[in-house]
């Protein structure tokens, strides 16, 4: 039994939170990725650089959408790796990276309702 | 400090400090940089939002952020958000390709490190030009 948890077939345990994190870090950064290329796009292809030409971008109710898409996606790419910068150098005291993680947290929550707020009053 | 350099050696997690005393090899500076970046970027939202927030909840408002963002201070945070997300976003590139097991060996991971130097500061240069009304 004991041998299962070293070498290549390591009993692995967990509750593989550590992948999801990952995977979900790399995921919604390619969707930020495509979005940037998208905004690429919008500006290269772009003629009118009014206040008309930008506000009409935002009343597309895809577009909407998608940005508020990519900034949910931003939030979860920023608190895995807000989360990963406490877990790395806050590490005297649990209780205060504690108070940090909720700290990031609520501050990305707070942004991303301020965005809503912007997005869908155009 | 002082207990590390006397000691030598202190026991326990590695703090900030300890970090300073090593010279980085590129992919070491890149991966920092990406860090800091991401950090600056998380910082900022606010800012970036308020900017958004501005230029799309009116005309006027629109011609105000044009005129606040005309002033050197509030170019040279622009130019810093810029520069990060141009960092993050070829350092992130290259962690994608690296997750994909391209470019793990040391020679090439140099290379690939000095790229994404090589092109985010250029193009944060080339932006940074225009932005300061060289061209």
């Amino acid at each position: 039994m004991a041998n299962n948890n070293i070498g290549p077939k390591r009993l692995v345990v967990g509750a593989h939170y550590g992948l999801r994190d990952w995977l979900a870090q790399r995921v919604t950064a390619i969707v930020m990725a495509l979005y940037t290329v998208l905004l690429l796009v919008l500006f290269l292809t772009g003629s009118n650089f009014s206040y008309e030409g930008w506000a009409g971008i935002f009343a597309h109710q895809w577009f909407k959408m998608a940005t508020f898409a990519v900034i949910v996606c931003l939030l979860y790419h920023a608190w895995v790796g807000l989360r990963d910068v406490w877990m790395d150098y806050v590490t005297s005291n649990v209780f205060v990276r504690l108070v940090f993680q909720v700290a990031t947290i609520l501050w990305l929550v707070a942004c991303a309702g301020y965005a809503a707020q912007i997005l869908w009053r155009v | 400090m002082s207990e590390v350099v006397k000691s030598g050696r202190r026991h326990g997690v590695m703090r900030l400090v300890d970090a300073t005393g090593y010279r980085l090899p590129l992919a070491g500076v890149v991966s920092i940089l990406h860090r800091i970046s991401g950090m600056l970027m998380f910082f900022l939202l606010p800012f970036i939002l308020c900017l958004l927030d501005k230029s799309l909840a009116s005309e006027y408002g629109f011609y105000a952020i044009r005129s606040l963002t005309s002033g050197w201070f509030v170019k040279l945070v622009i130019l810093a958000l810029v520069w990060a997300y141009l960092h993050h976003f070829c350092a992130g590139v290259r962690h994608l390709f690296m997750d994909l097991h391209y470019g793990l060996d040391k020679h090439t991971a140099r290379k690939s490190a000095a790229s994404v130097l090589a092109i985010s500061l250029t193009l944060a240069a080339l932006i940074g030009l225009k932005l300061f009304g060289v061209f």
